[in-house]
């Protein structure tokens, strides 16, 4: 993390939480439970105290497996959910409590990709008009010639030939929509990025194309990615550092090549052995035992416990907090901490 | 390429004869035939000025010596009113085709007035939520719970008794266009807001979200031009009630005077005489009432049909 000393902190995730209530409103918070009424207010906890910072110019991979509150992270800070606690700052300003027109210049700062192309375009609009809007829509004072040239720019910029800016969004494939996607986003000229899965939903002979595409923009813009996925080969060509989630909290948080030589974190290990190898005739997992908790009723002390080889009493009372370590690389595992692992 | 040329060169009509739509269409003799008679019914209405041989709002043009003649076709009938006339010698084919003027602008007007209140209430409450929601859809229920017809019925008549007869007559239109409109709002205010709760939870309208545009203009540009095929399809099935609920209030005598009848008035008018033989009066403006809602009823289940994805994929 050398380099990032230099740099400066882009976004800032401060405490962050983030929980759904699952009873809303008075009625549905009474309950009938062994011949009493009671009143129960359930909620899921998507994010846990997640703090993370974000320097300029790097490409932080947030990885897990379903349900641990990736998405809800990228939503977040894309200001589409407001946190429950903690705040989110960018650039030194705090963010998640602006509103409307207030919010508007961070709009075309901060930009997101979705997971699903065939989703996230207007099926309504032509490609010029989907492009069109937020270039005007954020520059009021372009003429028609000046939007029509952005436009075309964007579109070559991520090879789709404009002159197909008048067909819909149905008569283009999976992988030209995504790039399309991601020309909009561009379109007004982000400096930082949020992609949520936005490779999964495609084809895997088109993924390496769009992740390709995403790194040139990264290079040639300079850009800095908030990048979402659950693939971890991807995250070994794509990112700069890693933060692996596991049930809303962040267990560990390193540099991609740190991280893969020396995972620390059990649950780390485990998802890291689970990666399909070309050579693996003997195959050697980490074999997790069980589900992933539910994050209503959240277990008390680590959230890895239940699954966790490593598990002893401490860990079932007490949450590990974050530690960096001697090689840069922050860990919550009191296992690691204690020096019980390896 | 050759595909891209043939795409941008085609014209808007190709691409419509092209569509989904008109393909069901052509392989679907009921909508054919209804939509043939629905445009000969709405060219006779719109022409109706040229095509009537007199002007059925002009007293001065009736005879009394004319009165309850037969349709041309019977025996006593005159050739020179086609069907016949009504009690004061008036022409029943030209009052016919004014009142189906009348009664299709009604209609129409109605609802319009129905879908802007519908849609902008439905809009909202779809996606605002929360508890500007439950107090909208609150007002839908309560407004659902009474009859349109019991609503038009009390406001009417309470306008009638309020302004006297005279001036009630001279704004009957637009009493009827705003009493049948308001009163049914809730039926496009229901499905609007069905299918934006469905369309907002979709990726394009977080996308314009981030994109920092208003929720106005995500409403408008973004989720009501994908929530089009529910609204046109009750708007078929709205303008054939509304011009049921007009012709009935009508019929009561709280709708369009009889110097300027539509067809429930025309119905209305005749229904005295129908048990002293001069049953035309009646029955020919109600089997044009009928045909007409009936042919609207069925471009309705067609174009429900069409438009309904999950019937025609599946």
């Amino acid at each position: 993390m050398k380099d990032n000393a230099s740099n400066p902190a882009i976004l800032e995730l401060e405490n962050l939480s983030k929980s759904f209530d699952l009873d809303k409103g008075f009625l549905e918070t009474i309950k009938f439970k062994k011949g009493r009424i009671t009143r129960e207010k359930r909620s899921v906890h998507a994010v846990n105290d997640i703090s993370l910072t974000i320097t300029k110019g790097e490409a932080l991979c947030v990885v897990g497996e379903s349900g641990c509150g990736k998405s809800t992270v990228a939503r977040l800070v894309s200001g589409l959910l407001n946190p429950t606690k903690g705040a989110i700052h960018y650039d030194g300003h705090r963010i998640d409590t602006l509103k409307g027109n207030a919010l508007l210049p961070y709009r075309k700062r901060m930009q997101m990709i979705f997971q699903n192309p065939y989703a996230s375009l207007n099926p309504r609009m032509t490609i010029q008009q989907a492009l069109e809007e937020p270039v005007r829509h954020h520059n009021p004072s372009f003429s028609r010639g000046q939007i029509k040239d952005k436009v075309t720019e964007v579109m070559q910029s991520v090879g789709v030939d404009p002159s197909w800016a008048s067909r819909y969004p149905h008569e283009f494939s999976g992988g030209q929509r995504q790039r399309i996607a991601i020309a909009r986003a561009l379109t007004v000229d982000p400096e930082f990025v949020i992609a949520d899965e936005p490779i999964s939903a495609l084809d895997v002979s088109i993924q390496a194309q769009v992740l390709n595409l995403m790194l040139e923009a990264k290079e040639d813009r300079g850009l800095t990615y908030l990048f979402i996925t659950h693939d971890l080969s991807v995250v070994q060509h794509f990112g700069t550092r890693v933060a692996v989630l596991y049930l809303g909290s962040i267990c560990e948080l390193a540099d991609t090549a740190t991280l893969f030589a020396n995972p620390k974190h059990p649950y780390t290990r485990a998802l890291l052995s689970a990666v399909p190898q070309l050579s693996d005739d003997r195959p050697n997992h980490i074999r997790l035992k069980g589900e992933i908790p539910t994050p209503i009723n959240l277990p008390k002390g680590c959230p890895f416990q239940s699954r966790c080889a490593y598990a002893d009493a401490r860990c079932g009372t007490e949450q590990p907090l974050a530690i960096e370590q001697s090689d840069g690389s922050v860990v919550a595992c009191h296992a690691v901490e204690e020096g019980r692992i390896d | 390429m050759s595909m891209m040329a043939d795409h941008q060169g085609n014209s808007l009509f190709a691409r419509i004869m092209n569509s989904n739509m008109a393909y069901s269409f052509k392989r679907n003799p009921v909508a054919i035939v209804s939509m043939a008679i629905f445009l000969i019914i709405t060219l006779a209405a719109v022409f109706a000025p040229l095509i009537a041989p007199t002007d059925p709002y002009d007293p001065s043009l009736y005879d009394i010596l004319d009165s309850e003649l037969p349709p041309a076709w019977t025996n006593q009938g005159d050739p020179k009113f086609l069907f016949g006339t009504d009690d004061q010698g008036r022409d029943l084919w030209s009052a016919i085709l004014y009142g189906t003027r009348t009664s299709l602008i009604i209609g129409i007007c109605a609802v319009f007035v129905q879908a802007f209140l519908g849609i902008s209430i439905g809009l909202i409450s779809g996606y605002v939520g929360g508890r500007i929601d439950n107090i909208l859809m609150r007002f839908a229920d309560i407004q659902l719970s009474f009859s349109t017809l019991m609503v038009a019925i009390i406001f009417l008549a309470v306008s009638q008794a309020l302004f006297g007869s005279e001036t009630f007559n001279k704004y009957a239109l637009f009493m009827l266009v705003g009493v049948i409109g308001i009163a049914e709002w809730p039926q496009y205010a229901r499905t609007v807001r069905a299918t934006v709760l469905a369309e907002k939870k979709k990726e394009y309208v977080d996308s314009a979200r981030v994109l920092g545009f208003s929720s106005i203009r995500i409403m408008v540009r973004h989720i009501l031009p994908n929530s089009l095929s529910p609204i046109f399809v009750i708007s078929t099935v709205q303008v054939a009630n509304a011009i049921i609920s007009e012709a009935s209030l009508s019929f009561l005598g709280l709708g369009m005077p009889v110097s300027q009848p539509s067809l429930g008035s025309l119905i209305s008018s005749g229904f005295d005489y129908i048990f002293s033989g001069s049953w035309w009066i009646t029955t020919i403006p109600g089997v044009v009432l009928v045909v007409l809602v009936l042919v609207i009823n069925l471009l309705g289940d067609w174009m429900r049909d069409v438009l309904n994805p999950k019937l025609y994929k599946g």
